[in-house]
């Protein structure tokens, strides 16, 4: 018997019993297209978490005051007090090779007012380098001067929305804003570039360093972001600044560096293995298919006794009846992960223009992963049936009509 | 062509074990039209199925064209029921979702035969049994003497050496059950072997050779 006979069978026999081809086709589309949509939704999750670890920028270094680490003893409230971070060692990480950018950072809030408006919102003070380190677009005139970092020029770069909200739609750039009790001329806006993790760039306003430490009276930096000079120069960066604050600091420890990639990789595991839950919960749904369709096709044969009976009377041996069993439950597989695939493109749409900010990604592993499973499922649950059809008795099938 | 020797074959009834064939002798030559008679019960059925392969003897021997059968595995057993022998029902048990080209044609796909000769042999075959313009109806939009005649052209597509008929006029009128008869007469005529089980005098007249059968055993053989 030809392959092709066996399909067309396989077909013909799954059109001749409409009713019973629909149940199937419906149990294992939902199953399909439900782990296709919520692995896609796992998937797209994942990537909206490291899009927005990402756009903190790229071979980010974090230098945090203090460190976190496991000490004998009585527990310190926040780790032993530590050195504060300065300006000057900042400035003393420029000198290796690894490092492309230093953006030494003060943050506080303080309120802020144009003419008669004013609202209290996060200053944060730093220096040009930061432009490159987080990626940052201008809307309107330029970012921080270069210069000598310890000098307190006042001069600011807005936030979108907070120029919006200080200016409205009249031009910014130019016009003079007080922070604090002091002046500062605007001299550029921050393009829109919506919400980031850790920060909204939005809602915020840039000063040069040393007059955020002026504006609130300290001289220690909040932390300091370091760009290294490429991906394989992380580590390396990483010793180089340990082995210059440690000089600076008199031998001591006293800082914590953290990596984007660390981060990242541990938010990447996190929604891995989330997607691989959900996907192992619809799978769950792709069993109970299987069970439907073992049952239907139980039916199918005690249906259809007098048709094996007269194809084992016209010279089907056993295995042959088998095999066209199982091509017609694997044939029904196949069209419902079709239709499943189908179900599972117009769900993801539906969720694409419910939630448009939400990356939703079909992975092409999942899509695989489910017609692979709906076929091995047809065929596992297909078996017990085909093997009732093969055994049974052809003179007691042909005997009723 | 046939050779049984001391076949035996029980059932089991509930409890109790029913003997359908006892120590039944029988030869059968090529080309002979064998009409097998008798009560209900008495066996005929069941020597059909032992002769077409669709049942063992508990014991017993039997040849087909001088070779040993009951040796034969399953499989064996269904290629020779696809090539050698055909089968004719009361019920005529064609495949409903089919068409009648496509019933006929089913024993050729089951042996593998390319399709374009499939198609030729179908549109003969029932071209010479008067239902050519039938081919694309189904079974239930066909009568029952149409059925039968599908049924037959089915059952000699594969050119068998013997075609095994069981009651093939029981469910049928008087009229129509004529015609049937005379094409299986008109196959016996070309050479094929004819045995037909049957409740109806009449046809028995009709065979060359008439066997009657009580419980199990063969009565009388003319």
């Amino acid at each position: 018997m030809h392959l092709r006979d066996v399909i067309s069978f396989g077909i013909r026999a799954s059109f001749g019993y409409p009713a019973r081809t629909l149940l199937m086709l419906l149990a294992m589309a939902i199953s399909v297209g439900s782990v296709v949509i919520l692995s896609s939704l796992g998937e797209g999750a994942r990537q909206y978490v490291l899009g927005q670890f990402s756009s903190l920028g790229t071979n980010l270094i974090i230098i945090l005051p203090g460190r976190s680490e496991t000490v004998g003893g009585p527990p310190p409230l926040l780790g032993v007090t530590p050195r504060d971070l300065t300006l000057e060692d900042a400035l003393a990480l420029t000198r290796s090779s690894a490092i492309r950018h230093v953006a030494p950072i003060v943050v506080g809030a303080a309120p802020v007012s144009a003419g008669v408006r004013e609202r209290e919102t996060s200053v944060l003070g730093s220096t040009p380098a930061l432009f490159p380190i987080r990626q940052l677009e201008m809307a309107r005139g330029r970012f921080l001067p270069e210069g000598d970092p310890s000098r307190a020029a006042a001069v600011c770069v807005l936030g979108y929305e907070i120029k919006t909200e200080l200016f409205g739609t009249s031009p910014a750039v130019g016009e003079t804003v007080r922070i604090g009790d002091r002046r500062f001329r605007v001299i550029g806006v921050l393009a829109d570039k919506g919400e980031s993790v850790g920060m909204d760039m939005g809602d915020i306003v840039i000063v040069p360093v040393a007059a955020a430490q002026a504006l609130f009276n300290t001289s220690s930096l909040f932390r300091i972001m370091v760009e290294a000079s490429g991906r394989d120069a992380i580590e390396r960066a990483k010793t180089t600044i340990a082995a210059i604050i440690r000089e600076r600091h008199d031998g001591e420890d006293d800082i914590t560096i953290i990596t984007q990639d660390a981060i990242l990789a541990t938010f990447d595991k996190i929604f891995v293995a989330l997607t691989l839950t959900v996907a192992g919960i619809a799978a769950i749904s792709l069993a109970v298919a299987g069970i439907l369709i073992m049952n239907v096709m139980l039916i199918a044969v005690s249906q259809r006794r007098s048709e094996v009976g007269l194809l084992k009377a016209i010279g089907a041996p056993g295995g042959r009846i088998m095999a066209l069993f199982l091509a017609e439950s694997a044939i029904l597989s196949l069209i419902g992960a079709a239709q499943g695939l189908i179900l599972a493109a117009a769900g993801t749409w539906l969720i694409g223009r419910i939630f448009p900010d939400f990356p939703l990604s079909m992975p092409l592993w999942a899509l695989a992963a489910a017609v692979g499973v709906a076929l091995t499922t047809g065929l596992v649950f297909g078996v017990l049936p085909a093997r009732r059809a093969a055994r049974l008795d052809p003179v007691q099938s042909l005997s009723r009509r | 062509m046939i050779s049984l020797t001391r076949i035996c074959r029980e059932f089991t009834v509930g409890d109790e074990r029913v003997a359908a064939l006892r120590d039944v002798d029988l030869e059968i030559g090529s080309g002979e039209y064998v009409a097998v008679m008798g009560p209900s019960g008495s066996g005929k059925s069941t020597l059909l199925n032992m002769i077409g392969l669709l049942d063992r003897p508990d014991s017993g021997s039997y040849l087909l064209e001088g070779e040993d059968m009951t040796s034969l595995s399953g499989s064996q057993q269904a290629a020779l029921r696809r090539h050698k022998i055909g089968f004719v029902f009361q019920f005529f048990h064609l495949v409903p979702r089919m068409s009648a080209a496509e019933n006929v044609e089913l024993p050729m796909i089951l042996a593998g035969i390319d399709s374009g000769e499939r198609r030729r042999r179908v549109g003969e075959t029932l071209e010479a049994f008067g239902i050519g313009n039938r081919a694309r109806h189904r079974p239930d939009q066909l009568s029952g003497g149409q059925r039968q005649r599908v049924a037959i052209a089915r059952a000699v597509i594969m050119q068998p050496r013997v075609l095994l008929a069981d009651e093939p006029t029981g469910n049928l009128d008087r009229v129509s059950g004529g015609e049937v008869i005379d094409i299986l007469e008109d196959l016996n005529r070309s050479g094929i072997t004819l045995i037909m089980v049957t409740h109806d005098p009449e046809l028995g007249k009709r065979a060359g050779r008439r066997i009657r059968m009580v419980d199990g055993r063969i009565e009388s053989d003319s």
